[in-house]
């Protein structure tokens, strides 16, 4: 009997939960290559801003930590859209894995904004539509994790968190719209799908930056799912073998 | 190919240093703290999970 490759047996923890384990020291890996080739690209080669001096630097954190903020909101809202759609176990899972380091990467966008806005604008903070949405983005990812968080049944609490999650995902649009629909004192996005207004090596280094954010994000991510798994599913049977086994 | 003359002039960052520093410090702060934290609540959490399936097995035993 041939055993067929089926991708739907990995939305299963108990697949999953291995699977996840063997990849997270690889993400990790890929996140420091491209961590340290940013940093190398960005703080050592790229040339000084024409406009902002040195002070641009901050850029190769800024945009990456905003970026993120923005695209793990979106992945948790279409985990949650799953969860709520078909009733997965996984999907509620993930999301709640997520959150938390969104959070900080909307949090790190506000405070490396705000380090940015000082010098450029003279203020730490201006309620700017750039500025406030990404910290309405903020509190839903902390309404978010509260609102789980204080709902003792967990399939409850994963439908109450989706479905805030699945109403806040307008807010997405508008900080990403923001600068265009707006008249802000945050700068227009400096890289689209069609141009860059941007010196080569700046924009490989805040590219390079990007990635690292991004495999940094799934290795965290992994870590908490596989440690929320073992706790939901702690009556099954894969999780009991599990912790007989010696899990670390 | 290196855009700095001296490692003074990196650590100055043309003036902006406080600023700069000060974001890739708290990124980095942020970073690393992180994951010392999730694996301290997954060692943490699998303490706890094997103490509870020894005391329900020890309960079925009885």
């Amino acid at each position: 009997m041939k055993d067929r490759f089926n991708l739907y047996r990995f939305a299963s923890p108990a697949t999953f939960y291995p699977l996840a384990g063997a990849l997270i020291p690889w993400f990790v890996a890929v996140s420091v290559v491209f961590g340290l080739a940013g940093l190398w690209l960005g703080m050592l080669v790229a040339p000084t801003d024409f406009q902002q001096g040195e002070g641009y630097r901050i850029i190769f954190i800024h945009v990456p930590a905003s970026w993120m903020s923005m695209f793990i909101y979106l992945v948790m809202a279409g985990w949650a859209a799953i969860g709520l759609a078909f009733n997965t176990r996984l999907s509620g899972m993930m999301a709640q894995a997520l959150a938390p380091t969104g959070a900080l990467m909307a949090f790190l966008s506000l405070w490396t904004g705000a380090l940015w806005g000082k010098p450029m604008w003279g203020a730490w903070w201006v309620w700017d539509a750039r500025l406030t949405s990404e910290l309405i983005l903020l509190f839903l990812y902390i309404g978010y994790m509260a609102l789980t968080a204080a709902i003792d049944d967990v399939k409850r609490a994963d439908k109450a968190g989706g479905l805030l999650l699945l109403v806040g995902v307008v807010n997405i649009p508008i900080i990403y719209f923001s600068v265009k629909w707006w008249n802000t004192l945050h700068q227009g996005s400096s890289v689209n799908l069609t141009k860059s207004s941007m010196a080569e090596t700046m924009l490989w280094g805040m590219l390079l930056m990007a990635m690292c954010f991004w495999m940094y994000a799934i290795a965290v991510a992994l870590m908490r799912v596989r440690t929320i798994m073992l706790e939901r599913e702690r009556h099954t049977d894969w999780v009991k073998a599990e912790l007989a086994g010696g899990e670390k | 190919m290196i855009h700095w003359n001296s490692f003074a002039d990196f650590i100055a960052m043309g003036g902006y240093g406080f600023y700069v520093w000060g974001s890739f410090g708290a990124t980095a702060l942020i970073m690393a703290i992180e994951p010392i934290v999730v694996a301290r609540n997954r060692k943490n959490t699998i303490a706890r999970l094997k103490r509870q399936l020894r005391a329900e097995t020890r309960n079925t035993a009885e």
